[in-house]
């Protein structure tokens, strides 16, 4: 019966097709850590916040004089609305830490470089729609940091020359942040998840034409993958499984962790909070916007901070696979980058006074540095490695994989994967 | 997978262990979806707030002799009605025959009618009459005991739930 209505669907669509290419038979190389879970997690925690947020937009309020109470009113009186909107807040969070860890395996194990350029520029547009969302989102409790926040941040755009006012009062279709403002931003925030839905369909598709990088940097040929389904569904389930104990145990007992006091105050046009902080996720950027003392230079300062993660397939000219697996140089820069990140987060916490002014300046200076002075160091890395060589058993995957490449000229093709796999799978059979 | 070292024998491939871990596994993963699903559908629920509104607590000593209040309940409007004795008198000794049922039957206290306000053919609220109620959408006509004599509605105006908590004050409706 089950087989007979599948049969009637395949004629028709091609769904036992599409299983067997994006699952049963997509080849993943065997050699994958858990650090290549975080895709299928940030995925996930998308359903969550998609499936949540449509929840409580069931019952939230967006006007001016509704929406803090609306909050109030979810807390208190909606079955589970407490429950609901902790998952959607904490979400929020992890979704950006999930994120945050994908961009940083990505960045270590040189995952951006060719054949994957294109899968690293989506990337990067779903962390932009990523913070926009969560940025619009952010104003619709209605609390001071909220207000405050958006305040701020659509101030940015007044230091665009010349037509900076007419843009912010634009983006707010007030004076100030106002009803016009909080209304468009609970549509916007209701839409650009969907966008980001479309997003991920085409980084998805992307990755299924170029395939899983893996720690190695090396391709594998078709002998070394295995299919996804089952040995990597069980895989992502597993880590599904720590991430959701981790998400459940702040959703439960620690969901104000996340939250700060200041937000539970209503919004109150007439009176700034002595210390305003954006969310953690926003931290590093906010720092560098800080950083620069003139208000243009910040504003573009801090954008750069993340557009110039596209020009990362062009400055990194290293050749040797593996990231910063097989590159002492690199991984040096990997490691600065990360550290130089926490410590931009730290003074984007602090008030700026005093010598906290001077480490943003330096660690806005490393940030940038890092990025401009990649081209050189791996070009010079590269000219040591080969003098050096790389580690054996580097030299000995690369060996056994271009003996295999000799046997399948074109790697991306499944359907050449699919007659080496049966080959070899003959040749194993007969021995 | 089929040897290992250690091994001189083929390790045997337990096919029944190895479906029974998967029927486990699928069981409590469908278990932790459907209760992950109740909060979400019992969210659309009623909230405490619409709650709240289940019953109205309702003074019906400042109802004059002959005259009707309407209050609202659960958002719905509610007919009292203090009866005189010639009307009690005049609605237990008649029976309309679309939807038969004796005056007794409809009232807890004589004196006291207690309907629900909204016409049974299509929801409209019905407007009082010398005689009782006549609907100003099809026209259906309801005596003082709130029974229909015309249609085209099909059934007697609905009789809630009420408790009388004393001589003078009515609660209408269960808490939910």
């Amino acid at each position: 019966m089950i087989k007979k209505s599948i049969g009637w669907i395949d004629e028709r669509f091609p769904l036992t097709e599409i299983v067997k290419h994006e699952l049963t038979e997509y080849p993943v190389p065997r050699n994958l850590n858990y650090w290549w879970n975080f895709g299928f997690l940030a995925m996930f925690v998308l359903f969550i916040q998609l499936l949540s947020g449509i929840f409580l937009a069931m019952h939230y309020k967006p006007d001016v004089h509704m929406a803090f109470d609306s909050l109030q009113h979810i807390m208190r009186d909606v079955n589970y609305g407490w429950l609901i909107r902790y998952i959607h807040s904490t979400g929020a969070s992890m979704f950006f830490a999930v994120v945050f860890i994908h961009i940083a395996r990505t960045l270590y194990y040189g995952s951006y470089r060719k054949p994957r350029e294109l899968l690293w520029w989506t990337g990067l547009v779903l962390l932009l729609l990523l913070m926009a969302t969560a940025f619009m989102g952010y104003l619709l409790p209605w609390g001071q940091m909220s207000y405050w926040g958006a305040q701020v941040i659509t101030s940015l755009f007044g230091t665009t020359p010349v037509y900076g006012d007419d843009i912010v009062r634009w983006l707010r279709g007030d004076f100030v942040v106002g009803d016009a403002t909080l209304t468009r931003f609970f549509a916007l925030h209701y839409l650009f998840p969907f966008i980001i839905v479309a997003a991920v369909g085409i980084h998805v598709v992307a990755l299924h034409w170029v395939k899983s990088s893996n720690p190695s940097g090396i391709t594998l040929q078709a002998k070394d993958n295995i299919p996804f389904h089952p040995y990597f569904t069980i895989k992502d389930l597993f880590g599904l499984g720590v991430f959701l104990i981790i998400f459940s145990a702040f959703v439960f007992f620690g969901p104000e962790f996340w939250i700060m006091p200041e937000n539970n105050v209503p919004a109150d046009p007439m009176v700034t909070p002595p210390h305003i902080v954006p969310e953690w996720y926003f931290l590093p950027f906010y720092a560098i916007l800080r950083s620069i003392p003139d208000a243009l230079g910040g504003v573009v300062a801090m954008f750069m901070s993340i557009l110039i993660f596209a020009a990362m397939p062009w400055l990194d000219r290293s050749k040797i696979p593996g990231g910063a697996l097989y590159r002492p140089y690199y991984r040096v820069m990997v490691y600065i980058f990360l550290v130089d990140v926490l410590v931009l987060s730290y003074v984007g916490a602090k008030p700026p006074e005093g010598h906290l002014i001077v480490i943003g300046q330096v660690a806005t200076f490393v940030y940038f540095g890092l990025f401009l002075l990649l081209p050189v160091i791996s070009k010079r890395e590269d000219r040591r490695t080969r003098e050096t060589g790389l580690p054996p058993a580097a030299l000995a995957l690369m060996a056994e994989e271009r003996d295999e490449l000799s046997r399948s000229e074109h790697y991306l093709r499944r359907e050449e994967d699919l007659k080496v796999m049966s080959k070899g799978k003959r040749k194993g059979e007969g021995a | 997978m089929a040897t290992d070292k250690g091994f001189e024998q083929p390790i045997h491939f337990d096919s029944e262990r190895r479906d029974f871990l998967g029927i486990t596994t699928t069981v409590v993963g469908a278990v932790g979806v459907c209760g992950a699903a109740v909060p979400f559908i019992s969210s659309m629920n009623p909230s405490k707030d619409v709650k709240a509104k289940a019953t109205s607590l309702v003074d019906i000593a400042s109802i004059p002799l002959g005259k009707t209040h309407i209050v609202e309940w659960q958002g719905k409007p509610v007919f009292i009605m203090h009866r005189t004795p010639e009307t009690i008198a005049a609605m237990q000794a008649s029976q309309p025959d679309l939807d038969p049922q004796s005056d007794k039957d409809r009232v807890q206290k004589a004196e006291w009618l207690v309907v629900v306000g909204l016409c049974t053919h299509l929801g409209c609220v019905p407007n009082q009459t010398k005689d009782g109620w006549i609907c100003p959408c099809h026209g259906s006509l309801y005596d003082n005991s709130g029974r229909v004599t015309r249609g085209p509605a099909p059934t007697n105006l609905e009789v809630p739930y009420y408790e009388f908590v004393d001589d003078h004050t009515i609660i209408i409706g269960k808490v939910v």
